[in-house]
C-alpha cells in the first residue's frame, strides 16, 4: 500500500536522521539518569520506600525526558522548511505524522531500556520476573505519550516559546495515562507482582481514542 | 534559444492553473488582494514585482503549501479547459487530489532539503515519496545532470551555496513536474549551475512545461519567458497577457530598474 | 439587543434569590450542615463549565469543517467561561473541603480532575496566546481543543478509579433521597447560574466579534488607501500609461 511505504521510508529517513547524530537520544537519556538520581539524593529512599515510590519516578523521568525529546519532531522540519517539502509530496499527512510518531516511539524505547535497568540498580528493585509484563505497560505508556506528545509538537511547531510550550500543553493531558502508567507499575513491582488488568485496558484503551483522533486530524495539522 | 515571440507550446504536456480573485491575508497583512489570473498549459511565465508585491504568496498558493483566505485556484489539465481538481478558498470542503501534487514542482525561497543526509539520500527520499520507478537510475541521472555527481555521499551541511541550488532544483526537478514554480532560482547559482539551469529551462519549454518564474533580478532566462505578469502591491498591475509578446512589458521593466 | 436589560435583570434576580435561598431557605443537611450548602452553587458550576466547553469543543469542530469565523470566536469564547466556571468549581470545592476534611486540598478524584482540567483549558488559552497568524492560531486551537475535550472523560474516569474521598453524590445515582425543598432550591441555583454563564458567553464573543470586524475594516480601509495612492514610478512604462490591470 501507497501509504505505508511512504511511512516507511519516513520512518526510515527520521532514524537515520538520529542516528547519524544521536543528540536527542543521549540528551534524552542523560536527562532521565539525572532525574532518577536526584531522587535519590532528595529522599534518600529505603529498598521499601524504592519500591513504593519507584514506578512514579520512573515515569515522571520518562515523561519529562520523553515531553522534551518529542519538540524537535515537527520542529527540526522547520530548518531548510523540509516539512513544506513534505507537505507537497502526495503522501498523506497521517504518513508524515506516523512516521514520526513511531520514530519517537523508538527512540524513547531505547532510553527506556537502558534506563530501566539503570533504575533496578540503583535502587535495589528486582525486576525477576515482570519484565515481559514491565515491558507491556511500558509499550503502552510510551504509545500514549508518543502520539500525544508528536501531535502536540506540530501544533506548537508554529507558536513561540514552543519548547515550554509543549511540556505545558502536554503533562496535564496525560495525567490519566501518569495515573495509569503509575498504578500498574507499583503494583507490579509489588509483593504480588500482578498486572492489573483494569489500568492495562485503560491505557490501551487511551492509546486507540488519541491514535484514531490524529489520524482523522492530521490533515488539519499539515495546514501551513 | 527559442525567440520569446513565438507562441507558446500546444501545452499537450503542461498543467495549466486558474486563479480566482484570490486573496491572502497573514492576519494584519494582506499578501494578495483579489488576484485574477489564467495561466494555460505550456505557458512560461515570468511573475515581476518588488519585494512584498506577492509573488512568493502566490507561488506557494499554486504549490498548495497554503489555501487562499478567498477566492480559488483550479488547476486545468494538458487539454485546456478540463479541470483536474479543484482548491476553493473554502478549506476543508475538498482534498487536493495527490495527482496534482505530484504533477508540481517547486524551488522556494528555502532549500527544501535536509542537511545531514546526502544529496544522493535526499533525492532518494523524494523519489519514493513521489512513487517513482527506478529510483537508484533516477537519482544518479539527475546528480550527473547538475553536475553533483561527484558529492553524491557527502551531506548537503558541506555543499556550497550554488551547490545547494542546484540539488534544490534537481530535486524539484525530480519527479518531472508539468507544472513547475520558481521562486527566484537562480539566486546563488554558480555560472556553471546558471548555464544547466538555463538549458534546462528551454528544455522544459519545448517540452510544453508550464514554468512561472518569479524573479525580480535581470535574469537571463527572462528570454524564455512567453507572458509577462506584474504584481505590485497584492494585485496584478500589468500582464502581457497569452499569446502576446512579452518583450515591450520586459524591456520597460528593465529600462526601469 | 432591547431584550439584554430585561433579561440581565431577570438572571440577576435568580442569583440573588438563588443565593438567598440557597444560604436561608434551603432546609439544613443531617450530616454536614451549612456546608452542604456549597452544594447549590458547586455542582450547577460544574455543569455550567461542562456546558461552555461543549460549546467550545463543538465549535472547533464547526471551524475546521466550515471555516466560519463565528466559531473560532465562539470556541474561545467558550473556553474561557469554562476556565472561569472551573476555578469557580475549584474553590467552592475547596470551601467546602476545609470544614468536612479537615484539610484545602485533597487529591480525590472530583478535585483531581477538575485541577487537572483547569489546567488542560489554560494551556488552550495559552497556546491561542502564542501563536500569531490568526488562521493557523485557529486550526491548531481547535486542535487541541478537540483533543482536550475528549480528555474530559478520560482524566474523571482515571482519577474515580483511583480515588474516592468526594461525599456521595446525591443527585446523580446516589443511594440518598432529596428532600423536596433542597430540590427546588437546587433547580434554582442551577437556572441561575447556567443564566449567568450563558450571558457571559454571549458577551465575551461578542467582544472577540466586535474586535474581529474591526480588523477587517482596519484592512479593508488600507487596502482601497493603497489602491488610491500612486503606484511606483518604475513601474510605468516612461512617456506611455500602462493601464494598470487590476481586478477588482
Amino acid at each position: 500500500m501507497k501509504a505505508l511505504h511512504a511511512t516507511w521510508t519516513l520512518f526510515a529517513k527520521e532514524c537515520r536522521l538520529e542516528f547519524r547524530t544521536r543528540e536527542l537520544l543521549t540528551a534524552t537519556v542523560v536527562f532521565s539518569l539525572i532525574i532518577i538520581v536526584f531522587f535519590s539524593f532528595a529522599f534518600d529512599p529505603t529498598p521499601a520506600e524504592s519500591r513504593r515510590y519507584g514506578p512514579g519516578l520512573l515515569w515522571i523521568a520518562f515523561f519529562f525526558a520523553g515531553s522534551l525529546m518529542v519538540n524537535p519532531s515537527f520542529a527540526r522540519e522547520q530548518i531548510n522548511d523540509t516539512l513544506d517539502a513534505l507537505r507537497m509530496a502526495p503522501v498523506p499527512s497521517f504518513a508524515v505524522l506516523s512516521a514520526k510518531i513511531l520514530a519517537n516511539l523508538l527512540f524513547l524505547s531505547i532510553a527506556e531500556a537502558i534506563l530501566v535497568p539503570v533504575f533496578s540498580v540503583f535502587y535495589n528493585v528486582s525486576l525477576a520476573g515482570i519484565v515481559g509484563r514491565l515491558i507491556l505497560v511500558l509499550v503502552l505508556g510510551t504509545v500514549g505519550l508518543v502520539i500525544t506528545g508528536t501531535v502536540f509538537s506540530a501544533i506548537s511547531a508554529h507558536a513561540r516559546m514552543r519548547e515550554l510550550l509543549l511540556p505545558v500543553l502536554l503533562l496535564p493531558f496525560l495525567t490519566p495515562v501518569l495515573i495509569a502508567a503509575v498504578s500498574t507499575t507499583i503494583s507490579l513491582f509489588g509483593d504480588a507482582r500482578e498486572l492489573d488488568r483494569t489500568w492495562v485496558t485503560f491505557l490501551a484503551g487511551f492509546d486507540i481514542v488519541f491514535l484514531a483522533a490524529s489520524w482523522i486530524l492530521s490533515d488539519f495539522l499539515a495546514e501551513g | 534559444m527559442a525567440s520569446a515571440a513565438a507562441p507558446p507550446h500546444t501545452g499537450q504536456q503542461g498543467l495549466g492553473i486558474r486563479f480566482d480573485r484570490v486573496e491572502r491575508r497573514f492576519g494584519p497583512l494582506v499578501a494578495l488582494r483579489s488576484v485574477s489570473l489564467e495561466i494555460i498549459p505550456g505557458e512560461f511565465v515570468a511573475l515581476l514585482g518588488h519585494n512584498g508585491a506577492g509573488k512568493t504568496t502566490l507561488l506557494r498558493i499554486a504549490a498548495q503549501l497554503m489555501r487562499p483566505s478567498r477566492g480559488s485556484v483550479i488547476f486545468v489539465g494538458p487539454r485546456p479547459g478540463a479541470p483536474v481538481a479543484d482548491l476553493p478558498g473554502k478549506p476543508g470542503d475538498e482534498i487536493p487530489a495527490a495527482s496534482v501534487k505530484a504533477l508540481v514542482g517547486l524551488v522556494g525561497h528555502s532549500l527544501l532539503l535536509y542537511d545531514e543526509l546526502s544529496a544522493a539520500e535526499n533525492l532518494t527520499l523524494f523519489a519514493k515519496l513521489y512513487a517513482l520507478d527506478s529510483v537508484s537510475a533516477r537519482v544518479a541521472a539527475a546528480l550527473e545532470s547538475c553536475g553533483l555527481a561527484t558529492r553524491a555521499t557527502s551531506q548537503v551541511r558541506t555543499f556550497s551555496r550554488g551547490m545547494r541550488q542546484r540539488l534544490a532544483i534537481a530535486r524539484a526537478l525530480l519527479h518531472s513536474p508539468r507544472l513547475l514554480l520558481l521562486d527566484e532560482p537562480a539566486a546563488g547559482l554558480d555560472t556553471q549551475g546558471l548555464a544547466w539551469f538555463s538549458a534546462t529551462l528551454e528544455r522544459l519549454r519545448g517540452d510544453g512545461c508550464t514554468v512561472i518564474m518569479s524573479t525580480h533580478a535581470r535574469n537571463e532566462s527572462l528570454d524564455l519567458a512567453t507572458r509577462a505578469v506584474v504584481l505590485a502591491a497584492g494585485r496584478v498591475q500589468d500582464d502581457s497577457g497569452p499569446g502576446a509578446d512579452p518583450r515591450p512589458l520586459l524591456e520597460s521593466l528593465r529600462a526601469e530598474a | 439587543m432591547k431584550a439584554r436589560i430585561p433579561i440581565t435583570l431577570l438572571v440577576a434576580g435568580l442569583v440573588f434569590f438563588g443565593g438567598f435561598a440557597g444560604l436561608f431557605i434551603a432546609p439544613d443537611e443531617a450530616t454536614m450542615h451549612q456546608i452542604q450548602r456549597i452544594f447549590y452553587f458547586h455542582v450547577p458550576l460544574w455543569t455550567a463549565m461542562t456546558l461552555a466547553l461543549s460549546i467550545s469543543c463543538f465549535s472547533c469542530i464547526a471551524w475546521l469543517v466550515s471555516r466560519r469565523p463565528t466559531f473560532d470566536l465562539l470556541a474561545v469564547a467558550g473556553a474561557e467561561v469554562g476556565v472561569l466556571c472551573c476555578t469557580g468549581g475549584l474553590i467552592t470545592g475547596m470551601l467546602w473541603g476545609k470544614p468536612v476534611w479537615g484539610i484545602w486540598w485533597t487529591w480525590d478524584a472530583r478535585l483531581t480532575s477538575t485541577f487537572v482540567l483547569w489546567l488542560l483549558y489554560i494551556s488552550y488559552l495559552l497556546l491561542r496566546e502564542l501563536v500569531e497568524d490568526p488562521h493557523l492560531r485557529a486550526t491548531l486551537s481547535a486542535v487541541f481543543g478537540i483533543f482536550a475535550y475528549l480528555d474530559l472523560p478520560i482524566v474523571l474516569l482515571s482519577t474515580t478509579l483511583w480515588r474516592t474521598q468526594h461525599p456521595q453524590p446525591v443527585l446523580f445515582g446516589g443511594p440518598k433521597s432529596i428532600n423536596h425543598t433542597m430540590m427546588m432550591v437546587f433547580l434554582l441555583c442551577m437556572v441561575a447560574i447556567l443564566g449567568v454563564m450563558t450571558l457571559i458567553l454571549i458577551d465575551r464573543y461578542r467582544l472577540e466579534r466586535l474586535r474581529f470586524e474591526a480588523e477587517e475594516l482596519r484592512v479593508e480601509i488600507e487596502s482601497r488607501e493603497m489602491d488610491a495612492q500612486q503606484l511606483p514610478a518604475r513601474l510605468r512604462v516612461p512617456g506611455k500609461e500602462l493601464p494598470a490591470k487590476g481586478t477588482a
